[in-house]
């Protein structure tokens, strides 16, 4: 079917028949029920936006006098409390968890996207444990993990182990994002380069892949905002030792996992502030990088 | 060689797509194989429906737990549900879009933040208040409710707001040509048809609510005890198994994941309602 206009012409298009706002105040009068109803709805707007900019802004305004330099010394002890090892540690995991899981995720979603056909028995098996893994509390992943890398593989508390329960754990925030983002790839494309003659791996990596970058770099960088404020899937698989662990098998903890030690023990409420202003800056920072992403690939695709 | 490169990268696309089945039977395997055994030590009725937990003394019961898990999700749900589902209509069908590209990446950022500067927030504003007002330490189940009600109203709006938008404009047009108000029409016309899409928003919020777990721990007050009130200390689930899990052996260890495998059961209910709903909401 032919739309008849365009989107962009359609937008353009501005409504004549303009309410007052005294015949709006008129018809509220006649009827009250729309009036409440009104009330009703912007009042929990309100009160949505309300919440977060008051966790924020109480956040900030405790937390900002409490970053102290020697906060970001390099070595961890019980008098600097410094948050730099979680830091660096963080980094570590979310670079070894999308190594792990952008690959694995990237590809599921070209398989389903690109090569399943139609009525695939498969991939319906596929979509079903790819919701069933994003609706498993963290605290399951956290606990098969320690039972299963900690436990059987005996590696006891370990940055890898935490890396690879983390990347079961995005996968399917990734796999759902990047077949989004392949799905929007216009057929053009593809028809246009089997006519050239390239093969389907040739079309997958040099035409479509290409232009659904920004989209899968969206779900990616979202998927780094799910890795650095987890918590419960890493105490027991990676452990919360303070400090840099010298290799890969070694224990340490992540930013997440350090602000809950420092509330539980009660002791360093002043760090924890300090903490919870680093973590929220870096969601924030993830978030607006995320959002300008997908909103290039939105206008991109158009 | 051109041929044989297709059908090698073919084939790696098809394991790595296999990846997420391998990880799902894995977790079960691994959740069910260690905790049936413990269940069926100390007796799966025994279990579910014993009211004390005692691990010292080998007494494994894990209702106030279930309880607890029940109690806070159903009081988040309280909270979490009109507010939400009342912010989805406003941003679908009243928000001028000005607000709109406001409001919505303040949403998104509702629920990016990580669950542990909840649990702190919770922790350094919610428990003194709550202890102020009530008495008592300010843990309970209400300081849990009202911050695992905060928690998932990103996941309760956005559901929601799509399904409401998916509602053809041309049953709102139709309440508004036959004289309704704005207000009429979005709420007796468009809402009621998006109600299986809302639904399926609400259930999502559940799973949410029930398999979060350190924001619990810090505001819940997490007594292993029967729940006594609104105002009392409460344990759920996830907060046993991440308290206990790191000191716990043999029996007790066991205990600890048969929890885990009840709590996997709560979620894959959960799942297969809403993945039944939203297929409706699409049908």
């Amino acid at each position: 079917m032919e739309a008849i206009m365009e989107p962009g012409e359609q937008e353009n298009i501005r409504p004549i028949n303009r309410q007052t706002f005294s015949q709006r105040l008129k018809s509220y009068k006649r009827s009250p029920l729309s009036f409440f109803l009104l009330i009703l709805v912007s009042l929990s707007s309100l009160i949505t936006v309300l919440a977060l900019l008051f966790l924020i802004a109480y956040i900030l305004v405790k937390g900002v006098p409490c970053l102290t330099p020697e906060l970001f010394a390099w070595e961890y002890n019980s008098e600097n409390v410094s948050l730099m090892p979680a830091l660096i540690n963080t980094i570590i995991m979310t670079a070894l968890s999308l190594l792990i899981a952008g690959p694995l995720g990237i590809f599921s979603a070209i398989y389903l996207v690109e090569y399943a056909r139609r009525g695939n028995k498969l991939v319906a098996v596929i979509r079903v444990t790819a919701e069933t893994l994003s609706g498993i509390p963290s605290i399951v992943y956290g606990l098969f993990g320690f039972l299963f890398f900690a436990v059987t593989l005996e590696w006891s508390y370990t940055i890898l182990g935490g890396a690879m329960t983390l990347a079961i754990m995005i996968l399917p925030l990734i796999m759902r994002t990047t077949e989004e983002a392949l799905k929007s790839v216009p057929d053009s494309y593809r028809e246009g380069s089997f006519g050239l003659g390239a093969g389907r791996l040739r079309t997958v990596f040099r035409i479509v892949l290409p232009s659904a970058v920004p989209g899968i770099l969206a779900g990616v960088i979202l998927a780094v905002g799910r890795i650095v404020g987890e918590t419960a899937a890493l105490m027991y698989t990676a452990g919360t030792v303070a400090g840099i662990p010298e290799n890969l098998m070694g224990s340490g903890r992540t930013l997440a996992v350090h602000m809950y030690v420092l509330t539980n023990e009660g002791l360093y409420i002043n760090q924890s502030y300090a903490t919870a202003v680093v973590l929220l800056a870096m969601v924030i920072c993830i978030n607006a990088v995320s959002g300008a992403i997908a909103k290039k690939a939105a206008s991109k695709n158009k | 060689m051109k041929k044989f490169n297709e059908k090698a990268m073919h084939l790696v696309f098809l394991i790595s797509a296999c990846a997420s089945i391998l990880s799902v039977v894995i977790i079960c395997l691994f959740l069910f194989v260690n905790g049936i055994p413990a269940m069926g030590e100390i007796g799966v009725f025994q279990f579910l429906t014993g009211e004390k937990w005692k691990p010292g003394n080998d007494i494994y019961g894990i209702l106030p737990m279930i309880l607890g898990s029940i109690y806070v999700t159903a009081g988040a749900i309280l909270v979490g549900v009109p507010i939400g589902i009342l912010t989805a209509v406003f941003l679908s069908k009243f928000c001028p879009c000005r607000l709109y590209r406001v409001i919505k990446p303040a949403i998104d950022l509702l629920a990016g933040i990580p669950s542990v500067v909840y649990g702190f927030f919770g922790l350094v504003v919610i428990v003194p208040v709550m202890s102020e007002l009530f008495g008592g330490s300010g843990k309970s189940m209400a300081a849990a409710s009202l911050l695992l009600g905060i928690m998932i109203l990103p996941t309760i709006i956005g559901v929601s707001e799509s399904a409401i938008s998916a509602v053809p404009d041309s049953y709102y047009e139709g309440a508004l040509a036959l004289g309704a108000s704005h207000e009429r029409s979005v709420f007796f016309a468009a809402l009621p048809s998006a109600r299986s899409g809302i639904l399926a928003g609400v259930i999502l919020g559940v799973g949410r609510a029930i398999g979060e777990t350190m924001a619990v721990i810090m505001v819940a007050g997490n007594q292993a005890r029967m729940p006594r009130g609104l105002f009392k200390g409460v344990r759920t689930m996830t907060a046993n198994i991440v308290l206990e899990m790191g000191y716990a052996t043999d029996l007790h260890r066991e205990a600890l994941i048969a929890t885990a495998v009840v709590l996997f059961v709560f979620i894959l209910m959960i799942n297969l309602s809403f993945s039944i709903l939203s297929r409706k909401g699409e049908a």
